[in-house]
C-alpha cells in the first residue's frame, strides 16, 4: 500500500499506482496524475472517465469495446485520447481499480 | 543484491494456422491484448486460419466437435466423438460456444478484427495460402492490409524485445 499527495490530499494507492477508494478522486488529481506523463486533459477525457466511473460505480465490466459503444467515443480516438495502454491509463486517471478483463 | 532489469515486450507478432472459432479467437484475444498494452502488434493469418479474415466466412467460424478430447457437455459430462458427427450438433455447440462468448462481451470476430485494427495492430494475410485456397485481396476484409511471404512477416520481427507466436 503506497501512498502519495494529490491535489493537496494524501490518496491511499494500490501498488501498481491505482486508486484504492474511488470516492477520493477528484478532477484535480485526474489532471495532475496526466500532467505526471506530460499530458493534458480535456472534456472529451473527462467524459470518458467519468462513463468508467459509473460503469465501474454500478458494478459492470469494463472493457475497450463497452467504451467503443458509449457514444462518447469510438475505439480508434480512444486510442488517441490515452496513448501506450489506453484502459489501463484511463481507469488510472479515473480513480478506479486496474482492469482485470482482457478486452 | 542487484536489481533486476526488466525489458518488457515492445513488439509482437502472431501466426494463427487453424480455422476454428477457438482457435481464431484465442489469436484475436491475445492479438488485442497487445495491442491494448501498448505493444505492437501484427497478425499472420495462414492456412486454414485465413477462414477467419475471408468476408465469407469470418463470422460462420464453427468449433470442432469431433476429435476434440477437452470437449465437454454443459454440465461436465465427457463429450461422445460419435455425437459430434451427428448432423447439426457441430453447428448447436458452436451456437452456444458464440452465445457464451458474447456473455463476456468478446466481440465477433469482424469486430474484434476491426478492434485490433483501431488500436494499431496490423492484419496479414500469407501468399502460399492464399494462392492454395485461390483467394484474392478481395475476398478478404478490408482490415487486411497486405498478403505476403513468411519471410516478410520474418522481416517485421526486426526489433528488441520482439517475440513471435504461433497459435
Amino acid at each position: 500500500m503506497a501512498q502519495k499527495e494529490y491535489a493537496g490530499k494524501v490518496i491511499e494507492l494500490d501498488d501498481n499506482g491505482y486508486f484504492t477508494n474511488p470516492d477520493q478522486w477528484t478532477k484535480e488529481m485526474a489532471k495532475e496524475m496526466a500532467k505526471e506523463n506530460g499530458e493534458e486533459l480535456t472534456d472529451k477525457h473527462f467524459e470518458i472517465l467519468e462513463f468508467i466511473r459509473e460503469k465501474i460505480k454500478s458494478g459492470q465490466s469494463l472493457t475497450i469495446r463497452s467504451i467503443g459503444k458509449s457514444g462518447i467515443t469510438d475505439i480508434k480516438s480512444f486510442y488517441k485520447l490515452f496513448p501506450g495502454a489506453p484502459l489501463k491509463k484511463a481507469t488510472l486517471y479515473a480513480g478506479v481499480s486496474k482492469p482485470s478483463s482482457c478486452v | 543484491m542487484a536489481e533486476e532489469v526488466k525489458h518488457p515486450l515492445k513488439k509482437v507478432l502472431m501466426i494463427c494456422a487453424k480455422g476454428s472459432l477457438e482457435d481464431v479467437l484465442a489469436t484475436l484475444v491475445m492479438a488485442n491484448g497487445a495491442v491494448m498494452e501498448g505493444i505492437e502488434t501484427k497478425v499472420f493469418f495462414t492456412f486454414f486460419g485465413l477462414d477467419g479474415i475471408t468476408k465469407k466466412r469470418l463470422n460462420k467460424l464453427h468449433t470442432a466437435t469431433v476429435g476434440n478430447p477437452a470437449m465437454r457437455m454443459p454440465g461436465g459430462l465427457p463429450f461422445p466423438t460419435w455425437l459430434g458427427s451427428i448432423p447439426g450438433v457441430e453447428a448447436g455447440v458452436s451456437a452456444m460456444m458464440k452465445k457464451q462468448i458474447e456473455d463476456l462481451d468478446i466481440p465477433k470476430v469482424d469486430e474484434f478484427l476491426e478492434m485490433i485494427v483501431a488500436g494499431g495492430g496490423e492484419i496479414f494475410a500469407c501468399k502460399l495460402a492464399a494462392d492454395m485456397f485461390k483467394l484474392k485481396k478481395e475476398d478478404l476484409i478490408d482490415e487486411v492490409k497486405d498478403i505476403i511471404t513468411i519471410g516478410e512477416f520474418y522481416e517485421m520481427a526486426d526489433g528488441l524485445q520482439t517475440q513471435i507466436i504461433f497459435t
